[in-house]
C-alpha cells in the first residue's frame, strides 16, 4: 500500500471516504481498532469544516517515521473563507454554523500532534498527528 | 442509501448501515420524525452497532431525533454503540447528555417496554429499576 | 522505512549502471554456484563465534539457507521485499526464543564477511576486477544488513508493546461479581496511559458481559492529576453510552476536590462512600433485594 494519499474533499461522500482510507492506511501502520477510530472521526470532522465552510479542499494522509517513533500525519487543506479567530474556533461550543463546535476542539484532544494555520481570506490548513503507542 | 425503518408494534426500529452520509442522516431524521406523527409511535430505537464513526454532525442528529421525536410523545434510545467509538465520543465531548442509550437492541426494547408500560406492573418485576441510565444520575450517599 | 528500489543505485557513479549490473550478475552467479559450501562455512562461523545459542546446529543452517537464499535473491532482483518479509517472519520465530538484536545484525555481517572473503578467493589474480567487483556488492551487502537489522529491530518493538499491553492488562481485573455487575477496583498510580487502558479494558468488558452497574473502586488511588480526573469523567460518559451506570466509590476528599476544580458536577456523578455501599446501590439499582426478604418471591 502507498504511504501516502491525496483525497479531494468536495461533498460529503468525500467525506466518507477520506475516514475510510484513513482507517486502512492506519491499518497498514498498526493502530489498534481504537485509535483507528479517533483517526476516522478526527478525519470526519476536517472533512467536514472544508465542504461546509470552505466548499472544497484535501485531506492529505501520510504514514511518517520520526526517531523510531511511526505515525500517520493528516493535512486538511482548503483556500477558503479562513477563520477570523482561531482562538475562538478552538474553544468548545463555538460554531458560526449551529454546529456543536466541538469539531477543532474534540480533534485536538483526538490527536498527539495538532496544528492549525488559518488567514482570513486564504484559507485553512490543519496538519495532525497520531503516533503509535509505545 | 437508505435507512431502513421497521414497525414492531408501538414501536419503530431504524437500523443504521456503517457509512452514512450527512444526506443519509438528515433523511433517516425526516422519516422517523414523520412516522413516529404517523404511526403514534410510543418508542423508537436507532441501532448504530453497524457504524464505525459518530463524529459531531453525526451525534447532533441523534439528539435532534431524540428530542424531536419526544415532542411528539415517543421515547427514543439509542443502542449499539461500540467501546472504541464511545471511547472516542466522550474525548471528542459528544456523551450525548439526555439522550436514553442500551446496550443492544434487545435492552433498547426492554427499556422502552419498561418506560411505556403502566405503571402498575413495577415493583413485581426483578429487573426493571435499571433502565439505561439517562444524563441526570445523582450524588448517594455518605462522603 | 520504505525500504524499496534497485540496488544498482549505490553502484552509479564510479562504474556506471551498466557494468555494475553485469558485474552484480556474475556475482549473482559465483554464489550460486558455491551455495553448498558457502553456507555450511557460514553455520560453521555462526556457530563459532556464539551467536544464536537458543537454537540447534540444524535449526541453525535451515535458516542459514533460507537467509542465504534471500540475500541472493535480493542482490539479483535489487529488490527487497521478499527478504523484508522474511526478515520480519524470522524475528517472529526466533524473538520469543530470546534472541538479541546483536546477534541477527552479527549473523549478517558474518555472512558478509564469508562471501567477500570467497569473492576475494576468487578474484585475488585480478584486483582491478576484484575492486569493481567489491564496489557493486558492499553498498548492496549494507543495505541488505541495513534491511535485516531494520525488520528485526521493528519486530522486536512490536512484540514488546503487545507484552507490555497483556501485562497490563492483568494488572487491572475488571470483575464481575454477579450477572451484569461488574467491579473495577483500581489501585496505585494512574499515570494517562493506564488511564486509557483501564477506560478501553471496562468499556470491552461492559460489552461482553453485558454489564448494567459498574462499580469503580478508587479506594486504592491516592491521588489524581486534572488529566486522569478528567479521564475518569469520560470512563463514565462512556459507559453510560454503552448503556451502563457506574457508581464511583472511594472517593476520597483530595480527588473530589480535583474533579470540582476541572469542573466536575459532582451532582451528576453516583458516589457512594465505600464499595460495600456501592455494591449495596448497584444491587438496587439492577433490582435485587439487598435486605432480608420479607415477601417470598412470586413464580411466575
Ligand atoms: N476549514 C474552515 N474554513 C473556515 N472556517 C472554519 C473551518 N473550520 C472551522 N471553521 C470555523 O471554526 C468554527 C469551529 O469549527 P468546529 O469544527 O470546531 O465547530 P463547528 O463546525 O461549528 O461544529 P461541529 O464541528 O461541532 O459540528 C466553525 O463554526 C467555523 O466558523
Ligand atoms: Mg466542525
Amino acid at each position: 500500500m502507498a504511504s501516502a494519499e491525496r483525497i479531494g474533499i468536495r461533498s460529503d461522500r468525500d467525506i466518507l471516504l477520506a475516514r475510510q482510507r484513513g482507517r486502512e492506511l492506519g491499518r497498514s501502520v498498526g493502530f489498534v481498532a481504537t485509535d483507528l477510530t479517533l483517526i476516522a472521526t478526527a478525519i470526519s470532522e476536517l472533512a467536514r469544516n472544508i465542504v461546509l465552510y470552505a466548499r472544497e479542499g484535501v485531506i492529505e494522509l501520510r504514514v511518517v517515521t520520526e526517531d523510531s517513533h511511526r505515525g500517520l500525519v493528516i493535512v486538511a487543506r482548503d483556500h477558503g473563507p479562513g477563520i477570523v479567530d482561531v482562538n475562538r474556533a478552538m474553544q468548545d461550543g463555538y460554531s458560526t454554523s449551529g454546529g456543536l463546535g466541538l469539531g477543532l476542539p474534540g480533534v485536538k484532544r483526538l490527536m498527539d500532534g495538532f496544528e492549525i494555520h488559518s488567514r482570513a481570506g486564504r484559507g485553512t490548513t490543519v496538519q495532525i498527528a497520531k503516533w503509535l503507542r509505545t | 442509501m437508505d435507512v431502513p425503518v421497521l414497525k414492531q408494534g408501538p414501536f419503530l426500529i431504524a437500523t443504521v448501515q456503517s457509512a452514512l452520509t450527512d444526506a443519509d442522516l438528515a433523511q433517516m431524521r425526516r422519516l422517523l420524525i414523520e412516522q413516529v406523527g404517523k404511526f403514534r409511535s410510543r418508542g423508537v430505537i436507532v441501532d448504530v452497532t453497524a457504524v464505525d464513526v459518530l463524529d459531531s454532525y453525526a451525534c447532533r442528529t441523534l439528539r435532534d431525533i431524540a428530542h424531536m421525536t419526544g415532542f411528539r410523545g415517543a421515547a427514543t434510545v439509542i443502542v449499539g454503540i461500540h467501546p472504541e467509538l464511545a471511547f472516542t465520543m466522550v474525548q471528542l465531548g459528544l456523551s450525548l447528555e439526555g439522550v436514553a442509550t442500551a446496550l443492544d437492541l434487545e435492552e433498547g426494547l426492554a427499556y422502552l417496554n419498561a418506560r411505556t408500560r403502566p405503571t402498575i406492573a413495577r415493583g413485581n418485576s426483578p429487573r426493571n429499576s435499571a433502565g439505561p441510565p439517562r444524563n441526570g444520575t445523582h450524588t448517594r450517599g455518605k462522603r | 522505512m520504505v525500504t524499496r528500489g534497485t540496488l544498482q543505485q549505490p553502484a552509479v557513479g564510479a562504474t556506471g549502471t551498466e557494468s555494475a549490473i553485469a558485474l552484480l550478475r556474475e556475482l549473482v552467479a559465483h554464489l550460486r554456484q558455491n551455495r553448498t559450501q558457502l553456507r555450511e562455512e557460514w553455520a560453521r562461523r555462526i556457530t563459532e563465534a556464539e551467536l544464536l545459542t537458543a537454537m540447534t546446529k540444524e535449526e541453525i543452517f535451515a535458516e542459514a539457507t533460507s537467509v542465504y537464499d534471500n540475500y541472493v535473491e535480493a542482490l539479483e532482483t535489487g529488490t527487497f521485499e521478499a527478504l523484508q518479509s522474511y526478515s520480519r517472519n524470522l524475528s517472529e520465530r526466533i524473538i520469543p526464543r530470546g534472541v538479541e538484536t546483536h546477534e541477527v545484525v552479527g549473523i549478517v555481517l558474518l555472512l558478509r564477511d564469508v562471501l567477500a572473503r570467497s569473492l576475494f578467493a576468487k578474484y585475488q589474480g585480478d584486483f582491478t576486477k576484484l575492486n569493481r567487483i567489491l564496489d557493486a556488492y558492499e553498498p548492496a551487502a549494507n543495505r541488505i544488513a541495513n534491511t535485516v537489522a531494520v525488520g528485526f529491530v521493528q519486530e522486536r518493538e512490536r512484540i514488546i508493546r503487545e507484552q507490555q499491553e497483556a501485562i497490563r492488562e492483568l494488572s487491572t481485573p475488571v470483575l464481575q461479581v454477579r450477572e451484569r455487575l461488574l467491579i473495577l477496583p483500581i489501585i496505585g498510580v494512574i499515570d494517562p496511559q493506564r488511564a486509557r487502558q483501564l477506560t478501553e479494558q471496562l468499556l470491552r468488558g461492559i460489552r461482553t458481559n453485558r454489564a448494567k452497574v459498574v462499580v469503580i473502586d478508587i479506594t486504592g488511588v491516592a491521588a489524581m492529576d486534572a488529566a486522569v480526573a478528567n479521564h475518569l469523567v469520560q470512563t463514565v460518559d462512556a459507559s453510560r453510552l454503552l448503556g451502563a451506570t457506574v457508581i464511583v466509590t472511594g472517593l476520597s476528599p483530595e480527588i473530589a476536590q480535583t474533579l470540582v476544580t476541572i469542573g466536575v458536577d459532582l451532582g451528576k456523578m453516583t458516589t457512594v462512600g465505600d464499595l460495600q455501599g456501592g455494591i449495596e446501590e448497584a444491587e438496587r439499582l439492577l433490582g435485587y433485594k439487598v435486605l432480608p426478604l420479607v415477601e417470598s418471591p412470586v413464580e411466575a
